[in-house]
């Protein structure tokens, strides 16, 4: 199911967990709306996480909490300090890319 | 001569060996395929021995046995890959030329990646089944085991075969039926997925598995360390899970090699293009199966599928024409529900599993994403099929490497 929702003056489309089902419709503007929604206030820690997660889901890489760990971008526990209870869930949403899923 | 070198004769590699040694010239190429392995391993019988449902002999045969006729096998330890130079590094000092490399490495489980799980209670109350001696000691493990809180566990993604934990969940709960015990045991399943389905279709036709079997999902989970102590994981939140047998599916990884070689992800697995299988790393490389860092499933349909694209792009790299952009991610999976029953999936890179007829669309035999007796019976025969056409790089009829949507309930659907 596709929802069309408005972030300031852009209207995206997501899935009906408010994910992103374009990167390309994504802007900052977008991403800070979606972080306000999961109460979030963004600093830029928070946007260097997300510009690392969009440049990885670019490149088709599987995103994983530990992977992102590994990364040098953030430890596993800041990632979890940034984006409190569900990390990856979280800032996925606000980087506007997929959440990430198995294959069924 | 022209030398085609292949690094690991499993699934992929002994695929390969068998469709390109019929399409490429003798008098042309020479084929070498190395690994240091003497035995070919039914993997997807590791899930069936812990249950005694099958025997150590059903799930491993000699690796010769299925190298072909003018094939050279090394069975050695591959040191690197000198990709500059075209040359494989042996562990005993030999080196192999080679004109077209075929990485087939395959994954393997790294439980050392977490913290405490490799300590003094390995095989002995933590156990992985993705590997012989694994799935041999659970099995040993599950036949005195009095009962108590049983967890199935997924580490991280990406995982060989990703819905076997979920069917070790299942067909534990038949297990202990069957045992007339299972109001001793309680099935926790611990994943780091938001569920224990994450597609939107999976998820409609398959969650009331779960409680009709009794099995508590916990999701959400990234797990930080064991305690093998205490009997509990933990995860990076505070979190914790107690157990008393716990059945874990640890951190998947690449070969070592690919690392030593200088190239390959942070999990050891190969930059290649989703599409044509030739790496990042340089032209006249390429790789399969579960060595690949492509988004498709780590499973032995895909690498299949992938083998019949692999060896039409290895025919249009030898004659200088373009490489076909066809693999399209295709997976076709039987999972095993316990009380020999079974479901059937079909999916790619784009297509999430839906229901439908498979492999004939609107006549079956098989139904796809619901519950058969027949997609059982149709998972105890591949076996079969394994042993003696897909490793033997055969055709299997009315299957083709790229999905078909015919017979499929598709509608607009977002993954």
């Amino acid at each position: 199911m596709i929802i069309e929702k408005t972030y300031g003056d852009l209207c995206v489309t997501c899935n009906e967990q408010g994910y992103l089902i374009d990167l390309n419709q994504w802007t900052k503007e977008v991403g800070s709306e979606i972080a306000k929604e999961e109460g979030i206030a963004m600093t830029d820690r928070h946007w260097e996480v997300i510009n690392y997660l969009q440049d990885q889901s670019r490149k088709e890489v599987p995103l994983s909490i530990r992977r992102v760990g590994k990364s040098g971008i953030v430890s596993i526990k800041e990632f979890y300090h940034l984006f409190p209870k569900g990390p990856l869930k979280i800032s996925s949403r606000i980087a506007g890319i997929p959440k990430p899923v198995s294959c069924i | 001569m022209k030398e085609l070198l292949i690094l690991g004769a499993g699934t992929s590699g002994t695929m390969m060996a068998n469709h390109l040694r019929k399409t490429l010239s003798k008098k042309e190429w020479n084929l070498t395929i190395v690994d240091q392995e003497e035995t070919h391993y039914y993997q997807p019988g590791f899930l069936f021995l812990p249950f005694d449902l099958y025997k150590t002999k059903d799930v491993k045969k000699k690796i010769d046995k299925f190298i072909p006729k003018g094939v050279y096998l090394i069975q050695e330890k591959i040191e690197c890959i000198n990709k500059d130079n075209d040359v494989v590094l042996l562990k005993n000092g030999v080196e192999l030329c080679y004109d077209i490399l075929i990485i087939a490495t395959g994954t393997n489980i790294a439980p050392h990646e977490i913290e405490g799980m490799c300590g003094d209670h390995w095989y002995k109350s933590v156990f992985d089944f993705y590997t012989y001696e694994g799935a041999k000691n659970l099995r040993n493990k599950l036949r005195t085991w009095e009962g108590g809180n049983l967890v199935v566990h997924i580490s991280e993604m990406p995982i060989k075969c990703p819905v076997a934990p979920l069917e070790f969940a299942f067909l534990a709960n038949s297990y202990f039926i069957n045992k007339g015990m299972r109001d001793k045991v309680d099935i926790t399943f611990v994943t780091p997925m938001s569920g224990a389905f994450t597609k939107p279709k999976a998820t409609e036709a398959l969650d009331y598995l779960l409680e009709q079997k009794n099995i508590k999902v916990i999701p959400d989970f990234n797990i930080e360390h064991v305690d093998g102590d205490a009997k509990k994981i933990v995860d990076y939140a505070g979190e914790e899970v107690a157990y008393d047998l716990l059945v874990t599916v640890p951190t998947n990884m690449g070969d070592e090699m690919i690392k030593r070689s200088g190239f390959g992800d942070e999990l050891n697995y190969v930059p290649t293009d989703k599409a044509t299988l030739q790496t990042k790393v340089k032209d006249n490389i390429f790789a399969i199966g579960d060595a690949t860092n492509i988004p498709a499933s780590k499973a032995g349909s895909v690498a299949h599928f992938e083998a019949e694209i692999l060896t039409e792009n290895i025919q249009r790299y030898i004659a200088g024409k373009e490489l076909k952009n066809e693999f399209d991610g295709h997976a076709n999976c039987f999972i095993e529900t316990g009380n020999g029953k079974a479901l059937l999936i079909d999916f790619n890179y784009s297509q999430e599993p839906v229901k439908g007829t498979f492999p004939l669309p609107g006549v079956g035999p098989l139904s796809l994403l619901k519950e058969t007796h027949l997609n059982h019976m149709g998972k105890l025969a591949f076996k079969w099929v394994y042993w003696n056409m897909l490793i033997k790089g055969k055709h299997i009829p009315f299957v083709s490497a790229k999905m078909d949507t015919a017979g499929k309930h598709i509608e607009e659907t977002i993954n």
